[in-house]
């Protein structure tokens, strides 16, 4: 297990109180928090080398690009990429969009079809959704089996040559499933279909090498990764990149403008980084990766398996609550998502509140998923580096006081 | 908790004029997709008064008590004074402090009774 006493002690935030309890952060799947390092990180940058990046000349700019370019050498190894391989986006939506605008306008075509699955975030659902419709594609989706995984033989089913492209998350945001990505990538190679994952719960919480993976494009967010809000990366593997046209035009992502003839755009990943980019932002996602990489990779993984095994026992234990999910925590990421049949998970997320623990209710942006389980909200309870077993025991004794209120 | 004190979880539990809406033809549907929060009302008008309101559906504790106790604020009323309740009232009448997240759950009801006053 992870020191979560010193790592705690990075995050001045963990130390607040919520309506006079000690705060307990159980929305880590939503955003996480950021610590000192980061923070410092940002503040040096706009302290002492703030301007704009590429082209200046002057030393303040030179220094911002060498820190930029510097930031994402460190992101792109920390995923196993090469850092001509890794744009700068917003976050995870902007990332898909921009596959979707770009190398999916190009390549789907009328009668070709769009493979995803059932448990998609909407970020990884509504672009293809919109691009078949647009190009009068077929959105097929993949379903799962009762306890929460995909169904690898109904993915087999609804894989076929017509399938131009397989969009599926490495772990799913609301059932905490982490998904074959590997042997996806395999199967969808037989029918030369192009994958991209929406990485945004992977690679935060576990090892991932995009080249290992052999994926065409993933995604993830830096907020949710320790990292300030507005930075992400994308990873577009270097031989799909002539075939991916620019998605945003403007300044920074070309080689020559012509008044006269069409322009020729920038060579590397600058193509897709049109406008001045978030500089702190990657700074700051870069550190945090720094952060992560002094803890390893594999012991986050491990502290977080141990705490969803823990989390699950305990939940188990509380009547009238259901869990949703895999329970076997080697393929589950540390997402605890529950109903209880009596409770709306609005009101069970309130009287939480009350007692300090925050926690997530709602349809988590997978409203495909909850129809398909037949619920319209559940509760996720979601933990990182600080969380320890001590927050899900708050989080159980707190349930009691949901009982307790809503009786 | 302030939020759900008694009055409040009261309505919940035992929400009034709740039912199926048979034998109502003036009615109207709203749903707070992002909570899972689907109610419908009906009313009956005589001589420009509500003789009868009846809700049906399902909601969180906030939605489901505010919509019951918008209920009781309608029955009774002429259009004229009933076409009055907003947002505000029906805030003003649950009593309690509700967050910015909440307001959508706290004026489901009434979002359905200015629809009703549409018609």
């Amino acid at each position: 297990m992870l020191n979560v006493k010193k790592i705690k002690a990075d995050f001045p935030i963990l130390r607040r109180r919520v309506n006079e309890k000690p705060l307990v952060y159980l929305d880590n799947a939503a955003t996480s928090q950021r610590p000192l390092a980061v923070l410092a990180a940002m503040r040096e940058f706009d302290l002492n080398h703030n301007a704009n990046v590429h082209r200046g000349l002057h030393t303040l700019s030179e220094e911002a690009s060498q820190l930029y370019e510097s930031a994402r050498q460190t992101v792109a190894e920390f995923i196993g990429a090469r850092s001509d391989e890794l744009v700068f986006t917003r976050n995870t939506t902007e990332a898909i969009n921009l596959v979707a605008w770009t190398w999916g306008m190009a390549h789907i075509k009328a009668g070709d079809e769009i493979l995803t699955t059932i448990m998609e975030h909407h970020s990884n659902f509504l672009p293809w959704q919109q691009l078949a419709l647009a190009h009068h594609a077929k959105l097929q989706v993949v379903n799962i089996t009762p306890d929460g995984r995909l169904d690898m033989k109904d993915f087999a089913k609804k894989l076929n040559r017509k399938t131009k492209l397989v969009a599926v998350n490495h772990m799913s945001n609301a059932l905490g499933t982490i998904n074959p990505v590997a042997a996806i990538v395999k199967l969808a190679k037989k029918v030369k279909a192009a994958v991209m994952v929406d990485a945004a719960q992977s690679v935060p919480h576990f090892p991932v090498d995009v080249s290992k993976l052999g994926v065409d494009f993933l995604a993830f967010s830096g907020h949710k990764m320790l990292s300030p809000l507005g930075i992400g990366g994308l990873y577009i593997k270097k031989e799909r990149q002539t075939e991916t046209g620019p998605f945003l035009t403007g300044g920074g992502m070309i080689s020559e403008v012509y008044a006269d003839q069409p322009a020729i755009w920038a060579k590397g990943v600058e193509k897709w980084e049109a406008g001045t980019p978030n500089i702190s932002g990657a700074i700051g996602l870069a550190a945090a990766v720094k952060y992560l990489q002094k803890l390893g990779m594999a012991n986050v993984r491990q502290h977080e398996q141990e705490l969803t095994e823990y989390g699950l026992k305990q939940l188990s234990r509380v009547k009238g609550l259901r869990l949703l999910g895999p329970s076997d925590s080697r393929i589950r990421g540390g997402v605890l998502t529950f109903v209880f049949d009596k409770y709306h998970a609005h009101d069970v997320a309130q009287v939480l509140d009350s007692e300090g623990v925050a926690v997530r209710s709602g349809h988590h942006c997978t409203m495909p998923l909850h129809q398909c389980l037949g619920l319209v909200s559940t509760n996720r309870a979601s933990v990182y580096i600080y969380n320890d077993t001590s927050d899900i025991d708050r989080l159980v004794e707190a349930l009691d006081k949901v009982k307790q209120v809503l009786g | 908790m302030d939020l759900y004190r008694e009055e409040i979880l009261d309505h919940y539990k035992h929400p009034r004029n709740f039912g199926p809406l048979d034998g109502f033809d003036i009615k109207e549907a709203d749903r707070n997709s992002s909570c899972g929060d689907s109610l419908e009302m009906g009313v009956k008008i005589k001589d420009g008064k509500i003789v009868d309101v009846k809700f049906t559906g399902v909601g969180c504790a906030i939605s489901m008590a505010s919509a019951s106790m918008l209920t009781e604020m309608l029955k009774g009323k002429t259009i004229k004074q009933a076409a009055k309740i907003d947002d505000q009232a029906m805030l003003k009448r649950l009593g309690i402090p509700i967050s910015l997240t909440r307001q959508k759950c706290a004026t489901l009801g009434v979002a359905i009774w200015q629809k009703l006053t549409q018609k």
